[in-house]
């Protein structure tokens, strides 16, 4: 059965099925870390001392992240644009380097984390560590799913592409939207918790 | 009617009985993506947790009409932890009163409502093959049965299940044993299913509809559903992230909910601290106040599908209550401190939450009012649907009444956590909402069988509940104004001052055993209807809106040939028509 | 989405030239986060600066990397009600914590 409006708009939304899920899932998304950053408001007024996010974090390591992050926003973005210019190659390029970036990200993360353990800092030692951990935790789990989804995309998933090209870039598009909400939500993260 | 502009006409389109190319079992019946098997999917497993959410509470009903006696025979089931010699303990009395409403709220009504009617009826009634995103549906689902498996296997874990009630605060909850961690995780389950699903029916509704089904020709039942899902859309992440905050304190031994120098059983915690036990209710009750408009807005649907078909003439108020729903939808999200009065706030939010919450009651009145006002000059068929829609009407009045006192912090005093909350919000859900979802199974049935369920099995099954809850329920106002608190295990007969109004639980367990008894009638009619009930046609009540142009059953894709809406959604009685009836799908 | 190639060269590569720039402005604002976390700042101040230069930059990844700028009004009618309601979830449990009733007012 052929759903209707999958790979062409709908006049008068202007708009695909997909994007307007994957808005609304974004929707929800951002009312899951609302709900967290409300707590961490709550929980650090409440707090009677509160350290400074770079008196336990480490701020050069969260900096490249960032830039890390950042960068495969742009990487996606131009996977995207790739196809909508017909250029299969280039999109192949610039999805893997998302990949890749992510897997960077993913990497210094495990170090952090682990250097944290090493040094005794655990998510039960204090409300900081436990909206920290908590907090790049989901967003972790995040990344690793957009990845799975550009995976897809780069490797098996690309295989649309020759049936039907135009619901293969809109996949990448929605897929896109996904990766750049997540880079979002980390440069309120880096700064929320690692500099303030 | 106005004509909606610029609505692209879909292409006509077949509708493939055998395409899908004879299907094995699986993946037709069990991993199906059709929108019509997964609602029968969630309809039947909500019918399961909603018979078996009821023995719970008829298991606890015993305990409060008889206080520490033995339950002859059924008492030895449980084993010696829970019931020694037949008598129930109170962690079990617990056990049974927190899984009672999460299995009732989560795994029984809003997978019925939702998931059940929502899916079935939606794509049908707004011309739609499916919907949007079958797989997604399919996954939904999958999702709702882990939670569901999630949560009854806590009954087994040591400890039992969750027994902080169906709100889980902290710090009880924290400090619960290893069942609570097993509610937690079944609620991440329950969540991701309701997402996704929410995610789903938005999109069917705004991109899927037919041609000429503009958003003011929508059947109310529609946009009860679309603002419905708006609702689980946004209101659940809050409580996802509440509940991996308390996954965190239990397993990871985070402090997010515990205060610092909390003692149990004489310890204090070695924990951190420096947690918010109030914190884990603002997150709970942020979902779980649109919640309860999950529990009622499909109810209002059905019945409002159901009387403007019964009376053969349109809704009255249509727009009033569209515009109602909407605002209601909204006003749900800045209500939720109205359920934490006694949490210490000070007047000014106490003022804020209190006058949020008396705003909100102006649309559920107006949309009640609609519906009690559409039955004025109309020709009603006494009908089983009918019958459960116009049982519903003052039983949602009660229900809707009894809150207000609730929602002012000054009357609220006395009454929170008493039996007047639970009788409250009882008739509002239970001759409420379920009464609802009754009157929707005997008014969709022909179209998901093509036969009727049997009219007489019917009608004793409504008599006989509509007296029975009302048994149940009606004593625990008074039980409430008594002083008698919510989740006593024995109902309050420890208390001097509840003596004289003991005798009210021994009322209420009866009632809710005969109501039981009152099932029975509706059991046997739905399955023996399914074989042997009388066959109908396409459109056995005469009703107006698209679902109805369908096959009964509909085949895989709905609609041989693609329906356009013509005229509005209740064209009942129109002067110099032919018939009393003229359809939205009739040209 | 995606029509014919040929005629969305020339906007594609008007678009990549505004994913560059604000690629460029993204970084140039990291750098800031991260120098003005070095100035002695008293907390609310740092607050509003740090929450100031992140909407800028979120701002700049939603409009251009995911199109928010020229999107369709549905999309943006889905934004807002999520952002009343965002708002009001970090607002009013922290108003209702600071006007508890056993803070001297």
């Amino acid at each position: 059965m052929d759903i209707p409006y999958t790979v062409e708009v709908r006049r008068d939304t202007g708009l695909t099925n997909g994007k307007i899920g994957i808005w609304l899932f974004l929707a929800s998304e951002v009312m899951l870390f609302g709900a967290l950053f409300a707590s961490y408001i709550l929980i650090r007024t409440g707090a009677p001392s509160w350290p400074r996010g770079d008196t336990i974090l480490n701020v050069p390591l969260a900096t490249f992240n960032t830039i890390v992050l950042i960068t495969s926003s742009v990487t996606m973005v131009m996977a995207w644009a790739s196809l909508m210019r017909g250029r299969f190659g280039t999109f192949r390029i610039y999805m893997g380097g998302t990949v890749l970036l992510g897997f960077v990200f993913l990497v210094v993360k495990y170090f952090e984390y682990s250097h944290k353990f090493h040094d005794g800092l655990f998510p039960s030692t204090n409300n900081f560590l436990a909206i920290y951990f908590t907090l790049t935790g989901l967003h972790m789990l995040h990344v690793l799913g957009g990845m799975a989804v550009n995976a897809y995309l780069w490797g098996p998933g690309a295989k649309l592409w020759k049936k039907n090209p135009v619901w293969f870039t809109n996949r990448v598009e929605n897929s896109g939207l996904f990766w750049h909400f997540v880079d979002l939500v980390w440069i309120f993260l880096f700064p929320t918790l690692y500099l303030l | 009617m106005s004509q909606p502009a610029g609505v692209v006409a879909p292409k006509p389109h077949v509708a493939h009985e055998g395409h899908h190319e004879e299907l094995g079992f699986w993946r037709q019946y069990v991993f199906s993506t059709d929108h019509k098997i997964i609602g029968i999917q969630y309809g039947i497993t909500g019918l399961l947790f909603l018979f078996f959410g009821f023995s719970l509470m008829m298991l606890m009903r015993w305990q409060l009409a008889y206080p520490g006696s033995a339950l002859p025979l059924l008492g030895t089931l449980f084993g010696e932890a829970r019931m020694p010699g037949g008598t129930m303990l109170p962690d079990f009395y617990n056990e049974l009163g927190a899984m009672h409403g999460t299995i009732m709220v989560f795994l029984g009504v809003v997978p019925l409502a939702v998931g059940g009617f929502g899916n079935f009826v939606l794509p049908l009634q707004i011309g739609a093959q499916d919907m949007a995103f079958p797989k997604l549906n399919m996954a939904s689902y999958w999702f709702f049965f882990l939670g569901g498996v999630t949560m009854l296997g806590s009954f087994f874990v040591p400890g039992g299940a969750a027994q902080s009630g169906w709100t889980s605060y902290s710090p009880l909850a924290n400090i619960a044993g290893t069942g609570q961690t097993w509610w937690l995780v079944g609620m991440i389950f329950l969540i991701t299913s309701s997402l996704l699903g929410a995610v789903n029916f938005i999109t069917t509704t705004i991109q899927l509809r037919a041609n000429g089904l503009s958003f003011m020709r929508f059947p109310f039942f529609v946009w009860a559903q679309f603002v419905t899902s708006f609702l689980l859309l946004l209101a659940f992440p809050p409580l996802e992230a509440a509940g991996i905050m308390q996954l965190m304190d239990r397993v990871a031994g985070t402090s997010f909910f515990l205060p610092s120098g909390l003692v149990v059983s004489g310890q204090v915690l070695t924990v951190a601290g420096g947690g918010n036990p109030v914190l884990w209710q603002h997150l709970f009750w942020f979902l779980a106040h649109p919640e309860v408009y999950v529990l009622i807005l499909p109810a209002l649907g059905i019945v409002a599908e159901i009387i403007a078909n019964n009376t053969r003439k349109p809704l009255w108020g249509y727009r009033s209550m569209v515009y109602a729903v909407i605002f209601l939808g909204f006003m749900s999200f800045i209500v939720w401190a109205h359920h934490m009065f006694m949490t210490g706030m000070g007047t000014t939010m106490a003022a804020f939450f209190q006058t949020t919450t008396m705003i909100i009651s102006i649309p559920s009145v107006v949309i009640l009012t609609a519906l009690i006002v559409s039955l004025w000059g109309g020709s009603i068929r006494f009908n089983t649907p009918m019958l459960f829609a116009l049982g519903f009407l003052p039983m949602f009045g009660i229900g809707g009444l009894t809150g207000l006192p609730l929602g002012f912090n000054i009357s609220d005093i006395p009454l929170h956590d008493t039996y007047y909350v639970i009788g409250h919000f009882h008739y509002v859900v239970a001759p409420g909402t379920i009464f609802a979802l009754f009157a929707g199974i005997y008014y969709w049935f022909p179209k998901a069988t093509g036969r009727m369920m049997n009219e007489t099995l019917g009608k004793i099954h409504f008599a006989g509940s509509f007296v029975c809850m009302n048994v149940i329920f009606m004593p625990m106002f008074l039980l409430g104004l008594a002083g008698v608190s919510r989740r006593l295990f024995d109902g309050g007969a420890s208390y001097d001052f509840a003596q004289p109004v003991l005798h009210l639980n021994v009322v209420s367990s009866w009632g809710a055993w005969v109501l039981a008894i009152f099932q029975i009638p509706f059991i046997f009619n739905f399955f023996w209807s399914i074989w042997k009930g009388e066959k109908v046609g396409d459109n056995p009540w005469e009703a107006t809106t698209i679902e109805w142009a369908a096959p009964s059953p509909p085949p895989h894709g709905n609609f041989p040939v693609a329906p356009e809406a013509h005229r509005g959604p209740y064209e009942y009685s129109v002067p110099g028509a032919a018939r009393d009836f003229s359809p939205q799908y009739e040209a | 989405m995606a029509s014919t190639t040929s005629d969305h060269a020339a906007d594609i590569d008007r678009h990549v030239r505004v994913y560059i720039t604000v690629f460029v402005a993204l970084m140039v604002l990291t750098i800031i986060t991260v120098a003005v976390s070095y100035l002695d700042l008293s907390v609310p101040m740092a607050v509003t600066l740090a929450l100031l230069v992140a909407t800028i930059k979120g701002s700049l990844v939603a409009c251009y990397f995911m199109h928010l700028i020229s999107e369709k009004k549905l999309i943006y009618a889905v934004l807002v009600l999520t952002t009343v309601f965002f708002v009001a979830l970090l607002a009013l449990p922290a108003f209702t914590h600071f006007n508890g009733y056993w803070i001297e007012e």
